[in-house]
């Protein structure tokens, strides 16, 4: 009766001490700070913040711009073309790997060198690469092919996917490796039993390793989510939002509008829209993930 | 052995003598291309000259760059010594914070109410009877820039005035020639509106639209005109794929543009690369159509620091920019008109006398850095630099934008 169970809040106490500096960081600094520009998000704020609400004047101003919808668009395009092309692009390049090649370290090295470079570094790589004065053009039309026209950076068409091109090429190298540890992971008698059944070699990749590579998929989505909503430096680096504002995306908006702009209110408003547009995505998947293992 | 020795004494005796006060100012600006590098180290070699000396801090990219990273600065408590911003409205909230130095002092003491022309430069620098920044520079935005090679090349005389360039563009584009160069900053085509603005359709309906947000004015038919000409621009500038101003006067320079809408920092670049003013490259202030210049311009701003050694060197800094000296040696190197009307230019070219001349006959306007917050600009940037790029949007509903622009703008 007397030593009843113990408090529960007292169990494991120096591994809850010890995690009090993370907790009191994350509290503050990611939680406080979100409340805060959400609060002041609804001020008019300019240069300073200053606490003089306006309501939904800022968030008004915001779905009227166009450069706002211009650069909704563009993270559109280039999130769903960089989710879907660097998952297929990185599990190809890691299965052709895969296949016990000769060289393979070297391969693995210089497919994934580009990560090692900024975006900064890639984003001018790439704006001399497309350069049509002389990037990839000029060097095509120098071979002898004069009619030859490949100039996606000034053309605001196909702007966006210039900036997908840099993307890919620095990210799927990542993906790559990710995805050749998740193959590394499966057990080689998985490999051996499809054989002895004579299953082609394709059929066992998708019916069965990747089915088993479920947590390393969930992993590489979750990098590339987040790699995709704060694009902002490659396309400071290769377009400067240009032409015209045909690659703006919304980070570079929230930068422009409270720095540059000198209007912290609005900055903010799109900032939250921004907060708001990523909980949309990840409620539901981790409702799928994590709500899922309770209820088992 | 002795040798050594003795010029460690002599090392010694420089420390010894110089006094106790000895300040490094940390100076920040965003004067990084060719001509502005040249005029800045003008201004580092006169303060050097005092018992002080300059540390530079250069920020390049530009004033959209640079304020930002300098506002964060001051923000986050690490003031610099000074730092430059174009004086107007941008710094009006740092002052409101009580974040700058008021300079009146400075300024009674070195007569600058007297000698400073025209005297709507301190005007700026002036909030409730104080003055808090030290204008160093008169930059205006309008003027044409024109290569005088690349209309001889194809055989037209260099236009006098904005409609003869329009007229003569369909001829350089035939020769393979840029009719206009614009890079893709986005203030390069806002300002270029403007200069349009205010030689087509004047300086009254540029001070009513921006000053006093005359909405009726801003939707009206002068206005109207205005942007048919920024679509005539939008033409004429197709094709120039560069990005920082620089590089598109370069592009007159190289003769591969016929011309630049662009302020007067431009004549810095041409002297840089050696070109002579009427015989190799043409300037027409207000498009050769209203010969008028705006008084914008650079100041420097003083922060308050917890430092008598720094605010004593922040003294003889503003002392210094406004020395007959000093002004003379950095605005012949910049391209720039000296904020002192009592100065003598007389080793200006002929672009900067024209400045000169006009500036004496009084015709100037209010710098659109004076007349709208950052806010509003930048605003019109993002405007300006879609239509410039975009041909699918009609000065029609270019207008109607601007329209809501200006009725939201303070």
């Amino acid at each position: 009766m007397q030593n009843a169970r113990p408090n529960q809040l007292f169990r494991n106490m120096t591994a809850k001490i010890a995690a009090i500096p993370m907790i009191l960081t994350a509290l503050c600094v990611f939680v406080g700070g979100t409340v805060w520009t959400i609060v002041y998000s609804f001020t008019s704020s300019k240069l300073l913040p200053r606490a003089k609400f306006v309501g939904f004047d800022q968030y008004e101003r915001l779905w009227s711009t166009s450069r706002w919808t211009v650069s909704l668009e563009n993270l559109f395009i280039y999130g769903l073309c960089s989710l879907v092309l660097s998952l297929i692009i990185g599990f190809l390049l890691a299965s052709l790997l895969d296949q016990k090649i000769r060289f393979e370290n070297t391969f693995r090295s210089i497919l994934l060198y580009p990560f090692a470079l900024s975006f900064i570094v890639t984003g001018l790589v790439w704006q001399w690469i497309l350069n049509p004065e002389f990037g990839v053009q000029s060097v095509v039309r120098g071979a002898g092919w004069i009619g030859f026209s490949f100039n996606p950076l000034y053309d605001s068409e196909l702007v966006i996917y210039g900036v997908l091109i840099a993307g890919l090429w620095q990210g799927s190298g990542l993906i790559m490796v990710l995805m050749l540890a998740g193959m590394r992971g499966i057990d080689q008698d998985i490999w051996k039993a499809s054989r002895v059944d004579g299953i082609p070699m394709w059929k066992t990749y998708i019916l069965i390793i990747i089915p088993m590579m479920r947590p390393v998929f969930i992993t590489t989505l979750v990098i590339i989510a987040s790699g995709i909503v704060k694009v902002y430096d490659l396309v400071v680096a290769q377009t400067g939002g240009g032409p015209g504002i045909s690659s703006e995306v919304p980070a570079k908006y929230v930068y422009d509008y409270m720095f540059q702009g000198q209007n912290l209110g609005q900055g903010f408003a799109a900032s939250t829209m921004m907060l708001l547009a990523v909980l949309i995505v990840v409620i539901p998947w981790a409702y799928l993930e994590f709500g899922s293992k309770n209820r088992g | 052995m002795k040798a050594m020795l003795s010029a460690l004494a002599v090392s010694t005796a420089i420390f010894a003598a110089s006094p106790a006060s000895a300040a490094d100012l940390e100076v920040m600006h965003w004067w990084t291309s060719g001509g502005e590098a040249a005029a800045v180290g003008e201004l580092a070699k006169a303060f050097d000259g005092t018992e002080h000396s300059w540390v530079d801090g250069a920020i390049a990219g530009g004033g959209g760059t640079a304020r930002p990273i300098m506002v964060s600065r001051l923000i986050g408590g690490d003031p610099m010594g000074a730092f430059q911003f174009n004086h107007g409205r941008q710094a009006e909230e740092l002052i409101e914070a009580g974040l700058l130095r008021d300079m009146t002092a400075i300024a009674e003491a070195e007569g600058w109410l007297d000698v400073v022309y025209p005297q709507s430069l301190l005007d700026s620098c002036t909030v409730d009877g104080k003055i808090y920044c030290a204008p160093v520079n008169i930059h205006s935005w309008q003027w044409l820039w024109l290569s005088n090679k690349a209309f001889e090349s194809v055989g037209a005389a260099v236009p006098a005035n904005w409609d003869e360039f329009v007229a003569a563009a369909p001829a350089l584009r035939k020769a393979g020639l840029q009719p206009l160069a614009v890079g893709q900053q986005s203030w390069q085509t806002s300002g270029a509106f403007n200069v349009l603005m205010v030689a087509l359709a004047g300086p009254d309906v540029l001070v009513k639209v921006y000053g006093d947000k005359d909405v009726d004015l801003a939707a009206g038919p002068e206005l109207a005109s205005v942007f048919a000409a920024a679509a005539d621009a939008r033409e004429m500038s197709q094709g120039s794929n560069v990005q920082d101003w620089n590089q598109a006067t370069n592009l007159v320079i190289t003769d591969k543009a016929g011309g630049q809408i662009m302020g007067d920092w431009a004549q810095g670049e041409f002297q840089v690369a050696g070109k002579v003013a009427g015989s190799d490259y043409t300037c027409l202030p207000g498009l050769g159509v209203n010969e008028l210049i705006d008084t914008a311009g650079d100041a420097f701003y003083f922060p308050i620091v917890d430092d008598a050694e720094i605010t004593a060197a922040q003294d003889v800094l503003a002392a210094t920019l406004l020395s007959k000296e000093t002004q003379v040696a950095f605005n012949l190197a910049k391209g720039s008109l000296p904020v002192r009307g009592d100065v003598d230019l007389s080793a200006a070219n002929d672009c900067m006398k024209k400045g000169l001349e006009i500036l004496a006959a009084g015709n100037t306007l209010p710098a659109v850095t004076q007349l709208n917050t950052e806010d509003t600009n930048n605003q019109l940037n993002d405007l300006f630099v879609e239509f410039f790029n975009d041909t699918g949007i009609t000065p029609e509903a270019a207008q109607a934008r601007f329209v809501d622009i200006i009725k939201s703008g303070e």
